[in-house]
């Protein structure tokens, strides 16, 4: 090995970085679930859309989530490099510079959200922008560091996607838009937390205040509690609005006591406990949270597409 | 000679990358097409103008 190998390998080289370096900065795995609650919002709209402008529209959408991910990993590459679950992402794996991450994320941002409001309208386009803004400078450069309510508020950018959905087809915001931004929005901490509590020591090493290293395991585990509490009739509330229906009703109902039941074990343990078996009611309940969100917005579509036959709705 | 025809490892890598960048200029040309030709027709057929007066190209023609 040369001088100069020994020195790409530690500092990467503008340009060089392949394709899909460049498309890891985007977090396809958040992006899949832009894609699909965006997507839900869309198609659960009392208006219908040109199934080509929908799919631009839901295109723009990932493509600035894709923006506000890049510029989150530009800002917060010196603590993805101390964090086990990020250490292998471009930027502190050697592969992309921050310089690069942030260009590309400007640009596909600018990019998505223009050609949004080009494709379907400015109210759409304008709550794009701002859930860009929202995640990179309100949570990654404001909240992340300075707050261990950081999940709770930085959750909003991730509610977004449906509500801009909705906007694409109806122009407007309404009641039905509000609940779906609030079900991911109350979802969101005790879905984090639940990861904390198990992934405790990449919190710790890279000193983000996270509940469980400002207040303790034990407040964490009663907010785990208290969020899903306040979920419940959010998520199943939404089942007697335009958008629900009976099948919707049941999930809701199914998955809020499961994933109460989990909320409720979290709290009633302490640490002793779930060290003794690695966390595993914790590492289940976050699983559970991961089927939550998917049954929900999965039992809406079905709701549109029962609609047709005479099943969908009340 | 053998050693220039030997293709290093960079240009594989700048190869795929342009490769994939042309991919998505390809389908951005594919993408602004597709919505100017939706927005302008809105779903239903174009019909060009050939400067003859047609009851379909008047107003006269909407209001039937």
């Amino acid at each position: 090995m040369t001088d100069a190998s020994l020195q790409t390998a530690a500092k990467p080289v503008p340009g060089e970085a392949e394709f899909r370096d460049y498309f890891a900065l985007m977090k396809p795995r958040v992006m899949s679930l832009v894609v699909f609650t965006a997507l839900v919002g869309l198609l659960v709209a009392p208006v219908s859309v040109h199934p080509f402008i929908g799919f631009c529209a839901i295109l723009f959408i990932a493509i600035g989530a894709g923006a506000s991910g890049s510029l989150n990993m530009w800002w917060d590459a010196d603590i993805d490099s101390v964090m086990k679950r990020t250490a292998r992402r471009p930027i502190p794996a050697g592969k992309v510079t921050p310089g690069e991450a942030l260009a590309v994320g400007l640009a596909l941002s600018g990019f998505s959200v223009v050609l949004l409001w080009l494709a379907t309208n400015a109210v759409a386009a304008g709550l794009l922008a701002f859930t860009i803004f929202f995640y990179a400078v309100i949570y990654s450069m404001w909240l992340k560091r300075a707050t261990p309510q950081n999940i709770v508020i930085g959750g909003a950018a991730g509610a977004f996607p449906p509500m801009i959905g909705w906007v694409v087809a109806t122009g407007s915001v309404s009641l039905e838009a509000v609940l779906m931004f609030a079900i991911i929005f109350m979802w969101t901490p005790p879905h984090f937390w639940a990861l904390a509590l198990f992934m405790k020591t990449d919190y710790d090493d890279a000193r983000v205040p996270m509940l469980t290293v400002t207040h303790g395991r034990k407040s964490t585990r009663i907010h785990v509690l208290f969020y899903t509490l306040l979920l419940f009739p959010v998520a199943v509330g939404t089942a007697f609005t335009s958008i629900g229906g009976p099948v919707y009703l049941a999930v809701a109902l199914f998955f809020n006591i499961w994933f109460l039941k989990g909320a409720y074990d979290i709290w009633r343990r302490d640490e002793a406990q779930a060290e003794a078996d690695k966390y595993k009611v914790e590492k289940s309940v976050f699983k559970v949270s991961l089927y939550y969100l998917f049954a929900h917005f999965g039992a809406l579509l079905l709701e549109v597409m029962l609609a047709p036959y005479g099943l969908g709705g009340w | 000679m053998g050693y220039f025809r030997q293709e290093h490892e960079l240009h594989t890598r700048r190869s795929g990358r342009n490769g994939a960048v042309a991919l998505v200029l390809v389908g951005l040309i594919a993408i602004v097409f597709g919505l100017t030709y939706v927005k302008i027709t809105g779903g239903s057929s174009l019909e060009g103008f050939d400067h003859a007066v047609r009851l379909s190209v008047t107003t006269e023609g909407d209001a039937k």
